[in-house]
């Protein structure tokens, strides 16, 4: 049942997360046909989880994201086009062709990803002392995988949000595997969420897959962080359809069986969306296909955009080495 | 004009900064500590409270993060590692992040972070405790790296790495924290990526930095009593390096000496010698350059090798005496 989220909200979700896929379908195609030099790593599979916390946040929040970062940025409102230019290391790009997939940033939509792995996390929890010393409200979220569990600076970063009691919140998004080493390979207790018992925060596990479970519990969360009430965190259980970087679903390397990814599949968050739309009676077929429609012109403006954008200048190397205007 | 300490210098700066400007906060190892970063932050948790003065968990990784973090959303953070070797383990956050982020956001977001490095040698603490390592953050497009040497550089340049906008890697050695002299009572800055010529000579240029600036000049009232005119030149900041002090005095006097506190191997000492053999002053060289710089060993811990591995003004002045004898002074 969805009848606790508004159908509006539930339209906007839906919308958000075939942004996602039809995106990154197409990237898909771009990085297969070698369009695309930059490392890409899809974020396909894991939609409802950017969605459905970045449906909480306003201009003033931020988000912290990770190398797999299209959700990220285009949940909190990043422009396609600005997306696509950066990937195809276009001067249009969101960082001028000087970030590339990895490092998708709009600093007035207040996203930022950078992909070594937990660093952002304390960035999120600088942000948010910030946001505490200024009592601006803001709350900021940080993503990541649950490769970065694997990081001591995860657990220092909750012992400083716990301490200082920052509005931050940790999003782990579970996908099993830290490039290609699973879970249990690496962590000898399947517990992300209990972790935050340690220092006295709430912590809790939802379907990853399921984007009406993500919107309600982050929806508490980013509360709770607004009202002073301090951080939480998040495991949103969750799988990447594609191989760590790249369009192939690497399955021929041995690493995981079709099974499993057949299995994870059968959970599309985007199809499970749709299919609880049409069963409610949100939406009819013929909604749905007009929406995929728009959506892929969307898309197809986007790498129209990147293709024609210029490439950024030889002659600016130096360009951004350094901040020139001292702020006053 | 007012004469202080060092230290006394640096606590003021951070005070001034802080009641000037309230996106100026402290954060880091024992700044609330009475004896842990010397005198440089006494009082100003009275002053300002927790809030603005933050002692943290032994986390430098996170806490230079959360820096970062703070300084990405629009303060102004002055972040303390009490020990610069501990600052090795946020290297991340200080070159891939803080250094990165605005190349890598095409300019969009900026870093004003300045981190105090402290070096805190001798007193047999050994190798983990004793490090003097400029040149690995010299070496880092996007960071600046300041050393400064007196009371007044001390204040100034601290006002200016917090102005900077961008991250500055501020070098303080507790060697100079009870050096004492003149410094204004208001606020007032140094630029950064400026040398400045200590003494003028005409026989031999010595350029240093930090603690061995000031070993330089006592070096040169040593050498001008047996009849050796030194010019002295402090770097002040190693990253953008101001070679051109350099490079002028040694066409007036022909020979070079760098004293660093540092290693000489890719370091400071080096990329000043490099600067100088690029320029057209290689043609006016007598003699060849002389790098003293540490004993390419790590820090030792027994007094008798301490003594042999830190280098003072005696050291210059028979660095100085050899080069000579090496130009047929």
């Amino acid at each position: 049942m969805t009848t606790d989220i508004p159908l509006a909200m539930l339209i906007e979700l839906h919308e958000t997360m075939l942004k996602m896929r039809l995106a990154e379908e197409r990237l898909a195609d771009a990085l297969l046909a070698g369009e695309i030099r930059c490392p890409v790593h899809l974020y396909t599979g894991e939609e409802a989880v950017a969605t459905g916390v970045c449906a909480h946040l306003n201009e003033g929040d931020y988000v912290l994201g990770t190398h797999r970062s299209h959700g990220h940025y285009l949940a909190k409102g990043g422009s396609l086009k600005a997306m696509m230019a950066e990937i195809y290391g276009k001067v249009t790009g969101c960082a001028q062709g000087r970030g590339g997939s990895m490092h998708l940033v709009d600093p007035k939509l207040r996203a930022f990803a950078t992909p070594i792995v937990g660093a952002t996390i304390a960035t999120a929890v600088g942000i948010a002392l910030a946001s505490s010393m200024r009592g601006d409200g803001a709350v900021s979220v940080a993503f990541f995988g649950d490769g970065a569990t694997d990081e001591g600076r995860f657990y220092e970063c909750l012992n400083l949000a716990a301490l200082y009691k920052l509005p931050v919140l940790f999003v782990c998004e579970n996908n099993f595997y830290s490039t290609h080493l699973p879970m249990e390979a690496r962590q000898p207790a399947d517990n992300i969420y209990q972790r935050a018992e340690m220092f006295a925060l709430p912590g809790v596990r939802v379907d990853g897959n399921d984007v009406c479970a993500v919107y309600r519990v982050a929806g508490e969360a980013v509360q709770h962080a607004r009202n002073g009430g301090g951080p939480a965190l998040l495991e949103c259980r969750t799988y990447r359809w594609r191989g760590h970087v790249g369009p192939h679903y690497d399955l021929d390397k041995g690493l995981r069986s079709p099974e499993e990814l057949a299995a994870w599949q059968a959970r599309c968050p985007v199809k499970r969306l749709e299919q609880t739309l049409l069963a409610e009676g949100v939406l009819t077929n013929d909604d749905l296909t007009s929406i995929h429609w728009r959506i892929e012109q969307e898309v197809d403006q986007a790498i129209a955009f990147a293709k024609s954008s210029p490439l950024p200048e030889a002659g600016d190397l130096l360009k951004y080495v350094y901040n020139d205007e001292q702020g006053r | 004009m007012r004469e202080i300490s060092y230290g006394r210098a640096l606590n003021e700066a951070t005070r001034q900064l802080m009641e000037h400007d309230e996106r100026v906060f402290v954060v880091g190892q024992g700044v609330i500590s009475p004896w842990y970063v010397g005198m440089t932050t006494e009082g100003l948790l009275d002053r300002f409270g927790s809030r603005r003065v933050i002692d943290t968990p032994v986390s430098e990784d996170s806490v230079t993060g959360m820096a970062v973090g703070a300084a990405i959303a629009g303060m102004r953070p002055i972040l303390v590692h009490p020990r610069m070797d501990f600052a090795l383990l946020a290297m991340d956050q200080l070159i891939n992040q803080a250094a990165n982020w605005h190349y890598m956001s095409g300019g969009q977001v900026t870093v004003s972070l300045t981190v105090r490095l402290i070096v805190n040698r001798g007193g047999e603490q050994a190798a983990q405790h004793s490090q003097s390592l400029q040149a690995l953050f010299a070496h880092i497009p996007g960071l600046k790296v300041v050393m400064p040497s007196t009371p007044y550089d001390v204040k100034g340049l601290l006002v200016a790495s917090v102005y900077d906008g961008n991250p500055v890697i501020f070098i303080d050695d507790r060697w100079l924290y009870d050096a004492v002299g003149p410094v204004p009572e208001e606020m007032y800055e140094v630029p950064i990526g400026r040398a400045v010529v200590r003494r003028e000579g005409k026989d031999v240029t010595i350029v240093a930095s930090s603690y061995m600036a000031a070993q330089a000049q006592r070096a040169a009232v040593r050498l001008e009593e047996i009849g050796i005119d030194a010019e002295v030149i402090d770097l002040r900041t190693v990253k953008p390096i101001d070679s051109e002090l350099a490079i002028e005095s040694v066409k007036k006097t022909g020979r070079l000496i760098i004293a660093d506190g540092g290693w000489a191997a890719c370091g400071v000492s080096a990329e000043v010698a490099a600067l100088v053999a690029e320029s057209d002053a290689v043609k006016d060289l007598k003699a060849p350059v002389r790098r003293l710089a540490l004993t390419p060993a790590p820090a030792p811990m027994s007094a008798s090798l301490e003594q042999a591995y830190y280098h003072d003004a005696d050291d210059i002045v028979m660095a100085v005496r050899d080069l000579l004898g090496e130009s047929e002074f």
